[in-house]
């Protein structure tokens, strides 16, 4: 699997634009040569708006071919309008998309990317078996409706109606109509969403036995564990900007922090930010919550020179990571983003 | 097959050609349709029932019409009405399509908006000829109308082929109005339509001021020129000139709302 030399360094008071910039990636080798493989997806200075809404803000990413990619970001961070503009279901306003060297329409039209979608995307009145056949005759070459009833696990619900499916057994039926291309990108925008655990684990299992195959995956979710247990790559993405982009391990790092919670009434919000060790500081009335790199230096000096009092230091999880680095505190206006990691 | 191999040749693949249609998907189509009810019922036995209760009486049968008998008028009309009423709700599918996701989904693979549409209109050729075959079928096994065996043919091609002129107003309300709405709305559009269009009544027991509103109507001019092999007579350019107004106004109304579409999903 080809790892992406995503960096995770600390933000220093601007949005993190992690992922190669325009001068490392030009001196990669032979972007345009035929001898190396093109990237699987290339966002170059995206942005994407709907009316005043500004979905997408400047995104760049690459993605190397047989990467297992996770988009994380809660709803509504631009996931789906970034993963739309790379199956051309929507052009941005600026910036450039390349998918496999040319333009995404392109790439679909060749089979060369499909996506399993969040919701809907089927017909009710057609059978499971019908709507991979129906699939399978709009590609120029397709594999086996058999053959990927079979790897999506529903061979024997194949001649049930659509309507009649579980919203598992849909999702499984996506996934399959997904693979009938043999896609060499294959999308997945929340993948699991609305399953129950053991929907996802074995949605997941079909999708990992596939992988082995070499695909380039890159999949949507708001499920941390999702993202941990499936990706070897994660990028973050708040408010349409990409806050984060790693390998799982070093997101996981992010979690290594500690929150301190303390009581200090009227609390200065930019005096404890600016303390050495201090990464993010919320005040809640006369609470404070300061997510530190260094809980030590920060306790101390907290206990020292402030009337702060009632100290907890609890270790942050990956889920405090998350919120931190795509909650409000990440989010501030274009550019003055203050990443909590 | 290293991955590297498997990509390079990936890479050479090529799109389908004509756009991904395909005599399969027409097939698909065609086995999805006859599983929808409400549009069997509406394309296929209101028309058939319209015509056996008021077109078979024995006043229309004895009643002589152009080269045939009145029952003659009365099938085409009928067979005109279930005609438009097939490529209506065909064309207005586009619209539950648009809702569940559909034709989203297919925007992910290589099927044109041009061949999507293409598909939409031959199958609802399928169940206009289904309709038309319909309302004849009765009408010769019967024997109540009278009409030269030639003019069968003719006049049972010329409502199959001008049919779809509603194909194309079908998708043009399909693309412009939510899913939820769109079958009452074709279904009154419709009755109105075929009304104004002399399809239930004849034009002639309309009072002056109707008929002329009536040849406005979108049916109008399509209504006339199909039972003109028949009825004989001269050919007002009228009818031609309404035909071909409504069926700019369909078609262009379709193609932009379609470009929408395929610009926003």
């Amino acid at each position: 699997m080809g790892k992406n030399p995503g960096s995770l360094a600390r933000p220093t008071g601007r949005a993190m634009q992690i992922g190669r910039d325009d001068a490392e990636r030009a001196a990669l080798p032979g972007r345009q040569d035929c001898a190396v493989p093109p990237l699987a997806v290339d966002l170059r200075g995206v942005h994407k708006s709907f009316g005043s809404v500004q979905a997408v803000r400047g995104v760049a990413l690459a993605i190397g071919s047989g990467e297992v990619m996770a988009f994380l970001g809660p709803n509504g961070a631009g996931k789906t309008s970034t993963i739309d503009m790379i199956l051309g279901l929507s052009r941005p306003d600026a910036g450039a998309v390349e998918v496999y060297g040319m333009a995404p329409r392109q790439a679909v039209r060749k089979g060369l990317v499909s996506a399993v979608m969040q919701t809907g995307g089927l017909l009710k009145d057609l059978t499971v078996a019908e709507t991979a056949q129906y699939t399978a005759s709009l590609f120029a070459v397709s594999r086996p409706v058999g053959e990927v009833l079979e790897r999506a696990g529903i061979t024997a619900i194949a001649g049930r109606r659509v309507g009649r499916c579980s919203g598992g057994e849909q999702q499984r039926l996506r996934f399959a109509m997904a693979l009938i291309p043999d896609p060499e990108l294959l999308i997945l925008d929340e993948p699991t969403q609305g399953m129950d655990v053991e929907g996802r684990r074995g949605f997941w299992q079909a999708i990992r036995e596939d992988a082995a195959s070499g695909r380039t995956i890159v999949f949507a979710t708001h499920y941390l564990e999702e993202a941990d247990a499936y990706a070897d790559r994660i990028v973050l993405i708040s408010k349409g900007q990409i806050v984060a982009d790693g390998t799982a391990a070093e997101v996981k790092d992010l979690a290594s922090g500690r929150t301190i919670r303390a009581t200090l009434p009227g609390a200065d919000k930019a005096a404890l930010r600016a303390m050495p060790g201090a990464d993010g500081v919320e005040v809640r009335g006369d609470t404070v919550l300061i997510h530190c790199g260094d809980s030590d230096a920060v306790a101390r000096r907290l206990l020292n020179q402030t009337p702060a009092r009632d100290l907890e230091i609890t270790s942050r999880g990956l889920e405090d990571a998350f919120l931190a680095l795509t909650g409000d505190a990440a989010a501030g206006p274009a550019g003055e983003s203050q990443a909590a990691i | 097959m290293t991955a590297q191999s498997a990509l390079a040749a990936a890479l050479q693949r090529q799109p389908p050609p004509a756009g991904g249609f395909s005599p399969a998907i027409l097939r698909l189509e065609i086995r999805r349709l006859l599983r929808n009810r409400r549009t069997m019922i509406l394309a296929l036995i209101l028309p058939v029932l319209f015509f056996w209760s008021i077109g078979l009486n024995n006043s229309y049968v004895h009643q002589r019409a152009g080269h045939g008998n009145v029952s003659a008028v009365e099938m085409i009309s009928i067979a005109l009405y279930g005609a438009v009423a097939a490529t209506a709700a065909c064309g207005a599918m586009v619209s539950i399509e648009r809702a569940s996701g559909w034709s989203r989904q297919l925007r992910v693979t290589p099927l044109s908006p041009t061949a999507y549409i293409v598909i939409k209109m031959l199958t609802s050729l399928v169940l206009a000829a289904g309709a038309v075959c319909a309302v004849y079928l009765l009408g010769a096994v019967t024997n109540k109308v009278s009409m030269p065996a030639d003019l069968w043919v003719i006049t049972g091609l010329c409502v199959w082929i001008g049919s779809l002129l509603f194909a194309a107003f079908g998708l043009f309300i399909g693309y412009l109005l939510p899913s939820e709405n769109v079958m009452q709305i074709i279904g009154l559009a419709l009755t109105l339509v075929c009304l104004a269009g002399g399809l239930f009544i004849p034009l002639s027991q309309f009072s002056p001021d109707l008929r002329t509103f009536a040849e406005f109507t979108p049916l109008y001019g399509l209504s006339q020129l199909v039972h003109y092999p028949l009825a004989g007579g001269t050919l007002e350019w009228i009818w031609i000139l309404n035909l071909a107004v409504w069926l700019a106004i369909f078609v262009a109304g379709a193609a932009w709302r379609l470009r929408r579409d395929t610009a926003r999903v």
